[in-house]
């Protein structure tokens, strides 16, 4: 009997305890962010980490949210689509958030749009370019643009500015983000008037290239289109060098921070990118200024973007007055700003329309792999 | 290019990937020939390996000579932790279940990839490995790069070094005794546990040098790059007939040339299906594997 009455003691404390903790945290407003801390794209996750945490201690600073402080809750998903999806169900059942930053690819923010929706989380992802991320429902936004206008930049890029006319093709083909932008850059380029020569894949996570380069090489391609992140970008170059060919190799956003992480065999590339740090444009320079001073390095273009993605939603929050998700949401699709990324509105399909800029890879006067400004490509 | 060509350029290809799964697999073979165990954790000794490599080439730039030094620091470390696993891990085990030692290695492979995820100096992010600035050599029209020249080379040299030693040392002779027969070899005034000990100690070398070389082709070290090598150089070793020093060797450079002949002239995505599918074909037709002997079970 006695027993039993200190396990009732024993739960009605733990239930006050849990009554009284649930009071202390309604003091903040918990925002959630899921993002590859560690793994193969654990450059960008680290960077876009810290910067929304540098908007959020900005926004705190500032007075907060309608009152409160921002709690920022950081999940590592190491770019792994199952693990996006626990970290998931952790923020929303466990930590309670009030929206959700994340994930950072596609495949991985694929993975959760739909329960988003289903529960009404907002989720706004900073980089997620693939097409289909905003088509689960109104709940769900992204920071970046998306992949058919990528590709569309990428197609005309190489066809104008570079003036080939047979490219190639090499990509993965169990990653959404690089599907994509495989089918819209092939669209693009043929309607120019240009001819895709050889289409190439390979599985995530492979190491070896050389016998789908033997067949593009085959091909007599002017420029290589490699849609993929930079640890394989890194990989693939070395063996496309490695096989004798010297045309110059393209990709996305994907390239961003290649300079830190590829031989000599990238200079001469091209990508595509959101932003260039050596922007003139007066919040670049500011949000350049700050993240240096803070955390010592030249933040990347996926930093600026979870920066702007920070931002559109506490400035959502704060226009709705209430952390009723409807309210939020549609205070988001009202979001109408210049960031540091360009000038963020939403279209019915909750993409920002916003320019893109082309990188090419230099050898800097220290030496260093770095990059140069090639053009700006409006929508 | 002409399709002769083309295939030629493939083969290339495929030997430099197959001399790698080789060099791995002989270290399975070699473990299972003494102690019957599936070593699973040799494909992360192979990123062990390329770790060791990394640290050498990033403190002193790469040169001829650095490289070979980081092929000695490499095997040599991992020569260290193979003997290590044996002592620790798999010798108190050496009377129990199979099962039991096998279920080990997974743990120990386990270990091995999540120790070095959270270990310092090895950390979870891929990192570049530092290699040779690629020269190329076309012989006629097919291109052959001096990376897969120096993957070749040095691991028909390491196989040779082996054949050697394992056919024409004392060595060599102890460890074929205690492979044919562990308790005769033993009354026979043979250190068993030295030979074993000595065993790990000679695949681990190997593997770190597969890591290295493997490293220096696909120039990226993190710590699950073992796994699929692991994988591949696993199934190169039954093909070959597992226990069979040639038919490791065998095995290994019949799956590179199976996987890139695959993704050269049929489809990249069929490419591993391919590669299990000719081992499932001859385990079909000759259960032993290629070059295996068949051992009826002693009552």
């Amino acid at each position: 009997m006695l027993k039993n009455r200190l396990l009732l003691a024993g739960i009605i404390l733990v239930l006050v305890f849990s009554l009284i903790s649930g009071c202390n945290e309604s003091k903040t407003i918990k925002i959630g962010t899921i993002q590859p801390i560690s793994g193969q794209v654990s450059a960008y996750g680290i960077q876009t980490r810290d910067a929304i945490a540098m908007a959020i201690e900005e926004i705190n600073a500032n007075g907060g949210v309608l009152g409160k402080k921002l709690e920022l809750i950081v999940e590592d998903d190491e770019a792994s689509p199952e693990k996006t999806t626990n970290a998931f169900k952790k923020l929303t059942a466990k930590d309670k958030v009030v929206a959700i930053i994340g994930a950072l690819t596609s495949k991985c923010t694929l993975a959760i749009t739909k329960e988003a929706q289903a529960k009404k989380v907002v989720l706004i992802t900073s980089s997620s370019t693939n097409d289909t991320v905003t088509d689960a429902g109104e709940f769900i936004f992204r920071a970046c643009y998306n992949d058919s206008f990528q590709g569309q930049v990428n197609a005309k890029f190489a066809y104008e500015t570079l003036k080939a006319r047979r490219a190639a093709i090499l990509y993965d083909i169990t990653n959404d983000y690089s599907k994509g932008l495989m089918s819209n850059f092939k669209a693009k380029f043929e309607e120019l008037g240009g001819q895709i020569v050889a289409i190439e894949s390979y599985s995530t996570g492979d190491k070896d290239f050389n016998a789908q380069l033997t067949k593009i090489k085959a091909s007599q391609p002017e420029v290589l289109f490699i849609p993929d992140y930079y640890s394989t970008i890194s990989l693939i170059a070395k063996q496309v060098r490695g096989q004798g060919m010297t045309i110059p190799m393209m990709g996305g956003d994907g390239w961003d921070e290649i300079t830190n992480n590829a031989g000599d065999e990238v200079i001469g590339c091209y990508y595509s990118n959101h932003y260039s740090p050596d922007s003139d444009d007066e919040d670049v320079k500011a949000f350049v200024t700050k993240f240096r001073e803070k955390y010592n390095i030249t933040p990347n273009a996926l930093a600026a973007l979870g920066y702007d993605a920070a931002y559109i939603l506490a400035d959502a929050i704060e226009k709705a007055g209430s952390l009723d998700p409807v309210k939020i949401q549609q205070a988001m699709m009202e979001t109408d700003k210049k960031m540091v990324t360009g000038y963020i509105r939403f279209n019915e399909k909750r993409n920002p329309v916003k320019s893109a800029v082309m990188l090419k890879v230099v050898k800097g006067a220290d030496g260093k792999l770095t990059t140069e400004y090639a053009g700006t490509v409006n929508p | 290019m002409g399709f002769l060509h083309e295939f030629l350029q493939q083969m290339v290809n495929g030997l430099s990937l197959g001399s790698i799964y080789a060099l791995l697999a002989l270290g399975y073979t070699m473990v299972y020939g003494i102690v019957k165990l599936i070593n699973f954790a040799h494909g992360d000794i192979l990123m062990l390996g390329a770790f060791g490599g990394f640290f050498v080439l990033a403190a002193y730039g790469v040169t001829p000579l650095t490289f070979v030094l980081a092929l000695l620091v490499g095997m040599i470390v991992c020569a260290v932790v193979g003997i290590v696993i044996e002592k620790t891990c798999y010798k108190p085990l050496r009377n129990a279940p199979r099962i039991n030692a096998l279920i080990t290695a997974i743990g120990v492979s386990i270990f091995i990839e999540n120790g070095a995820r959270v270990v310092k100096v090895i950390g979870p992010n891929p990192k570049e490995f530092p290699t040779f600035k690629t020269v190329n050599f076309p012989i006629g029209d097919v291109n052959i790069s001096q990376i897969q020249i120096i993957v070749f080379v040095v691991s028909i040299a390491l196989m040779f070094l082996l054949t050697y030693i394992v056919n024409h040392t004392k060595l060599g002779k102890a460890m074929r005794a205690v492979s044919f027969d562990r308790p005769a070899a033993y009354l026979m005034g043979i250190n068993v546990d030295w030979i074993i000990s000595f065993t790990f100690a000679l695949g681990s070398a190997l593997a770190a040098a597969a890591g290295i070389l493997f490293a220096s082709a696909y120039p990226q070290v993190e710590p699950y790059m073992g796994i699929i090598p692991g994988l591949k150089a696993f199934v190169a070793a039954v093909l070959g007939g597992i226990g069979s020093i040639p038919g490791a060797m065998l095995g290994g450079f019949i799956m590179g040339i199976a996987e890139t002949l695959t993704k050269g002239f049929i489809s990249s995505q069929l490419a591993d299906a391919i590669a299990f599918g000719i081992l499932i074909l001859i385990l079909v037709v000759k259960p032993s594997g290629i070059l295996g002997k068949n051992v009826s079970e002693k009552v």
